[in-house]
C-alpha cells in the first residue's frame, strides 16, 4: 500500500510541476511555428479550417503561427516567383470547393506570368467568415512571406462594424486591435485559462496528424453530395445590420481597409468586390440575395468606388461577374465553374 | 469502457485494497460478493444503447440467464449448496431490481444507456429467467445431450449476431414486438455487450464438463468467472480452473501490495495505450471512409501502418486495463499480447496476438480436429493435415469477428500465410538454413520481423474495411495504381 501511495504522490507532484511549467512558459503560441508541413507533408493549399475534423481531415484553430506554418506559403520562395496572396472570406477560401477548384487554384492553372516572364503563383489566404479585421490580421501575417501582390476580395457583409468580431480576431485580440484600433474587439476568454491552453496544444498535435490525411487524400474539406441550395425567395424585408439609409462611411469599417493598405506597404494591393448571387425570385426587387437589400449594396458599391478614387486603391468591381447558376449554398459561395469564371475575369485585371 | 468507467472501477479497486488491508478476514468473506455485485452492475452499465426499446436492459439480463443456465446444466448441485445458491440468485435479482428502479430516479449523470423498462416487466422477465434456469437445472443437469445442445445454442446465437441478414431480421422482429418502425431495422441494433466473450467462456465450461475437467463451482463463482467486469468488453478469455484458483486464494497482505502496484501500473499503461496512442492514431488510420479517398503512393502505406498500430494499442490497451482492474481483486487475468509485431514469423505472431482466443480455438477446435485427421482411414498426408487444421482454425477465428466476406478473406490470408510459413520452415530446415547466427542471423531476424509485420499489416486491410472492392482498391493504391 505504501508503494501505491508513493506512486500516487509522485504522479501528483509531476502533474503539478508540468502544469505549473506549462502555465508559466505558455509555450503554445511559439510551438505553432514548429510544423511538419512543407517538409514531411506537402503544405496545405488553404488555411486550416473545418467543421468536422473526422470528415474534413481539417479543423479550426486560432494559432496564426501554426496556421501559416501548415500552409504552402511557408515554404521558401523561389527566386523567380511572383507571389500573389489572395485575402478574403469563405468564398476565397473555397467553401464546398475542392482545393483544385478554389480561385487561387484556378488562377494557378492558368500559368500566368508577369511582363518580365516571372511565373505568377497564387496563394489562398482566404478564411471563413466575414470580417475585414480578420482579413487584415491574416494579411499582416501573410506579409512575412514576401508577397509581390496582394489581392483582397471583399464584400459588403465584411464591412459593418458589428461584423468585425471573429474567433480569429478574438483569439489574437492584441494583434487585431493594433491593426484596427477603432474597431471594438473582445478578447477571447478561452485563451486565458490552462485547460484551453492544453486544448490548444492538443490542436497543434492534431494539425500535424491530419497532415498524414492531407498528404494521403488531398482532401481538406468534406463536400457532401447534396446540400441545401442558396435562398432565392425572400421576405419583404430590406434591413441590413440595423443600418439606416443612406449608407454612410461611418457605418463601415473602411479604416480597416486603409489599415490593410498600410500593412501591404509598397506591395501593390488590388481590392476586388467579389461576385454575389443576384436573385430573380420573390422580393428580388428589394433584395439581391439573402445577405443584401438592394439599397445597401448599391450604395456600398458607390461608396467603394468613391473611396478607391480618394484613397488611391486599385479597385475592381466584379459584383455580377458570375452567373446566378454558379453559386452553391450562399450568395458568395461559388461552384467550380463560378470559380473558373471569376479566375478568368480576375486574370484579365491582373494581366492589365 | 471509457475513462469514466475505468476511473470508477479503479476507485472501487483502491477501496477494496484499503478495506482488505484494514479487515483481511472480513474481506475474504465480502470479496466475492463485491466482485459479483460490481460485475452484474457493470453488465448493465457498460451495455451500449440500442434503438430497440428496453433492449439495452434485456440483453444484460439475457447474459445473466445464459450464464446461470449454463451453470445449472454443468454443475452438480448438492443439497448443501442450495442455500448459498439461493442467496446468490437473490443478490443478482436484487441488484437487477435496484437498477430497474433507476427508472424512477432522475440522475444528474447518465448511468444506463436507456431508461429501464417498467418494474412489472422486469419482475416478469426475472421470474421467466429464473424459471428457465430452474428448469434447466432440474431437467438437464449434467445431461450429455443438454451440454451438446447448450453448445449448439450458443454457437447458433453467435452466428445469428454476427451474420448481418439474421441480425437485421432479429432487429425487425424485436422492433415489431415493440411497435417500432421496422423499416429502420439494422444489424447494428443488436450490440450485445461482450457476448462473444461470454459465449466463449460458456462454451469452454460446457466442453470442459463434457471432458470431465470442469472444476466444481458455486453459482456465485461461476457468475463471477463469466461476467467478471474487467474482462467484459474485450476479454481476455480466461480458463475457469485458473480463474477459480485466484478467486479462492486466501488473502495475503504482501501479495495484495504487489498486486495493487501492478494493478495501478497496468491500468495506467492501458489507459495510455488506448486513449493516448490508439485514439490518436485513429485520426489517421485506415477506415471505410478514407479507404476510398486514398491517393496512390507512400502516404497510403502510412494510413495502413497507422491502422495496424491503432488496433494493437487499442486492443492491448484494453487488455492491460482489464488485467490491471482484475489485480485489485486478486485475479491475475491471462496475458493476451506478447509483442506480436516483433515476431519473426506468422506462427509466432499468432502465439502472441489475442493469445487467449488462439488458445481457445487450439483447445476446442485445432487439437480435436488434428486428432481426428490423424485417423489412418482418412489417408491424409501430414501436409494436408496441417493445411486443413490451420485453414479451418483461421477461418473460424475470422468468423468469430464477424460473418462477412472481408473477415473470411482475412482468415484465408492468414491461413495461407501460416501454411506458407510452415512449408518454408520445413524446407529451410532441411537445407540447414534455420540455424544462422552472427550478423547474417541478426539481419535475417530483422528481415523476418519486417516481412511478418507487413504481412499482418496488409492483412488488416481485409479486416478493417467492409467490402472486398474497397480492400482491393486499397491494395491498388499501395502499389501506386
Amino acid at each position: 500500500m505504501k508503494k501505491i501511495i508513493r506512486i500516487g504522490l509522485k504522479a501528483l507532484a509531476l502533474f503539478v510541476v508540468f502544469n505549473l511549467a506549462f502555465a508559466l512558459t505558455r509555450p503554445v503560441p511559439s510551438l505553432g511555428r514548429l510544423s511538419l508541413y512543407n517538409s514531411v507533408f506537402p503544405g496545405r493549399q488553404r488555411l486550416p479550417w473545418g467543421e468536422n475534423a473526422a470528415r474534413d481531415y481539417n479543423f479550426t484553430l486560432n494559432n496564426l503561427d501554426a496556421m501559416f506554418a501548415s500552409h504552402e506559403i511557408a515554404r521558401a520562395k523561389p527566386a523567380d516567383e511572383y507571389r500573389v496572396v489572395l485575402i478574403g472570406d469563405s468564398s476565397t477560401w473555397g467553401f464546398l470547393l475542392r482545393p483544385e477548384d478554389t480561385l487561387a487554384a484556378k488562377l494557378n492553372a492558368r500559368n500566368l506570368a508577369t511582363a518580365d516572364g516571372r511565373p505568377m503563383r497564387f496563394y489562398n489566404i482566404g478564411y471563413p467568415d466575414f470580417s475585414l479585421t480578420k482579413d487584415a490580421l491574416l494579411l499582416s501575417r501573410a506579409m512575412r512571406y514576401q508577397p509581390d501582390l496582394v489581392v483582397w476580395l471583399v464584400t459588403l457583409r465584411s464591412f459593418p462594424i458589428a461584423a468585425q468580431s471573429h474567433a480569429l480576431t478574438q483569439a489574437n485580440s492584441q494583434e487585431a486591435q493594433s491593426i484596427a484600433p477603432a474597431v471594438p474587439i473582445t478578447t477571447s476568454t478561452r485563451s486565458s485559462n490552462l485547460e484551453s491552453a492544453r486544448r490548444d496544444l492538443a490542436d497543434l498535435v492534431r494539425l500535424q496528424l491530419y497532415g498524414v490525411m492531407w498528404a494521403a487524400t488531398g482532401i481538406d474539406q468534406y463536400i457532401p453530395a447534396t446540400y441545401e441550395p442558396l435562398q432565392r425567395d425572400f421576405d419583404n424585408d430590406d434591413s441590413f445590420f440595423n443600418l439606416k439609409q443612406p449608407l454612410s462611411e461611418d457605418d463601415l469599417a473602411l479604416d480597416v481597409l486603409a489599415a490593410g493598405k498600410r500593412i501591404a506597404g509598397t506591395v501593390p494591393l488590388l481590392v476586388v468586390n467579389e461576385p454575389i448571387f443576384v436573385s430573380d425570385g420573390r422580393n428580388s426587387d428589394i433584395r439581391y440575395n439573402f445577405f443584401y437589400p438592394r439599397w445597401a449594396y448599391d450604395q456600398y458599391r458607390v461608396l467603394m468606388l468613391r473611396q478607391a478614387a480618394t484613397q488611391g486603391w486599385r479597385y475592381v468591381d466584379l459584383w455580377n461577374a458570375v452567373p446566378p447558376g454558379e453559386f452553391t449554398n450562399s450568395a458568395v459561395h461559388l461552384s467550380p465553374t463560378g470559380s473558373q469564371v471569376l479566375a478568368d475575369q480576375l486574370a484579365v485585371e491582373l494581366v492589365r | 469502457m471509457n475513462l469514466a468507467h475505468i476511473f470508477v472501477f479503479t476507485v472501487i479497486g483502491v477501496m477494496a485494497a484499503v478495506f482488505a488491508r484494514w479487515r483481511p478476514s472480513l474481506w475474504s468473506i465480502v470479496r466475492p460478493w463485491v466482485m459479483l455485485v460490481v460485475s452484474v452492475v457493470a453488465l448493465f452499465w457498460l451495455q451500449p444503447g440500442t434503438p430497440i426499446r428496453n433492449l439495452a436492459f434485456w440483453l444484460p439480463i439475457a447474459s445473466l440467464v445464459f450464464t446461470a443456465g449454463t451453470w445449472a446444466i454443468t454443475q452438480k448441485i448438492a443439497r448443501a449448496e442450495l442455500r448459498p445458491t439461493l442467496i446468490t440468485g437473490l443478490v443478482i435479482v436484487a441488484v437487477v431490481m435496484l437498477l430497474a428502479l433507476l427508472r424512477e430516479v432522475e440522475l444528474p449523470f447518465t448511468f444506463l444507456a436507456a431508461r429501464p423498462p417498467s418494474e412489472l416487466l422486469v419482475v416478469i422477465g426475472l421470474v421467466a429467467g429464473t424459471g428457465i434456469v430452474l428448469l434447466m437445472g432440474r431437467a438437464f443437469n449434467l445431461k450429455p445431450r443438454a451440454l451438446t445442445l447448450g453448445i449448439v445454442v450458443l454457437i447458433g446465437l453467435l452466428i445469428a449476431l454476427k451474420l448481418e441478414p439474421i441480425t437485421a431480421l432479429l432487429s425487425t422482429g424485436l422492433r415489431a414486438l415493440n411497435a417500432q418502425n421496422t423499416a429502420e431495422a439494422s444489424a447494428r441494433d443488436l450490440s450485445w455487450l461482450g457476448f462473444s466473450y461470454i459465449a466463449f467462456r460458456l462454451i469452454h465450461a460446457l466442453r470442459e464438463r463434457q471432458n470431465g475437467k470442469l472444476p466444481a463451482m458455486s453459482l456465485r463463482e461461476f457468475m463471477i468467472y463469466v461476467v467478471f467486469f474487467p474482462a467484459l468488453t474485450a476479454g481476455p478469455i480466461d480458463r475457469s480452473e485458473r480463474f477459480i484458483k485466484d478467486l479462492r486464494a486466501p488473502y495475503s497482505a504482501e501479495a495484495a501490495d504487489i498486486a495493487s502496484a501492478d494493478a495501478l501500473r497496468r491500468t495506467l499503461i492501458g489507459i495510455f495505450k488506448k486513449f493516448a496512442l490508439a485514439d490518436t492514431l485513429a485520426l489517421i488510420a485506415l477506415n471505410e471512409i478514407n479507404a476510398g479517398q486514398l491517393r496512390p503512393g507512400l502516404w497510403a502505406w502510412v494510413v495502413v501502418y497507422a491502422y495496424a498500430l491503432r488496433i494493437y494499442f487499442d486492443f492491448s490497451g484494453y487488455t492491460d486495463i482489464a488485467i490491471g482492474l482484475g489485480r485489485w481483486f486478486g485475479i491475475k487475468l491471462p496475458e493476451n499480447f506478447n509483442r506480436p509485431y516483433l515476431k519473426p514469423n506468422l506462427t509466432q505472431f499468432w502465439n502472441s496476438w489475442h493469445i487467449t482466443l488462439s488458445q481457445w480455438f487450439r483447445a476446442y477446435w485445432f487439437n480435436p480436429l488434428a486428432r481426428g485427421l490423424r485417423k489412418p482411414s482418412l489417408h491424409l498426408t501430414p501436409v494436408s493435415m496441417i493445411f486443413i487444421g490451420q485453414a479451418s482454425t483461421m477461418l473460424l477465428i475470422a468468423l468469430w469477428h464477424g460473418i462477412t466476406l472481408n473477415f473470411i478473406a482475412w482468415g484465408v490470408w492468414h491461413a495461407l500465410g501460416l501454411f506458407v510459413h510452415n512449408r518454408w520452415a520445413d524446407w529451410s530446415k532441411t537445407r540447414g538454413w534455420a540455424e544462422t547466427s552472427g550478423a547474417w542471423g541478426l539481419l535475417r531476424q530483422v528481415g523476418s520481423i519486417i516481412v511478418t509485420f507487413h504481412f499482418v499489416a496488409l492483412g488488416w486491410i481485409w479486416f478493417a474495411l467492409p467490402s472486398l472492392d474497397l480492400s482491393v482498391l486499397t491494395f491498388r493504391r499501395l502499389v501506386g495504381q
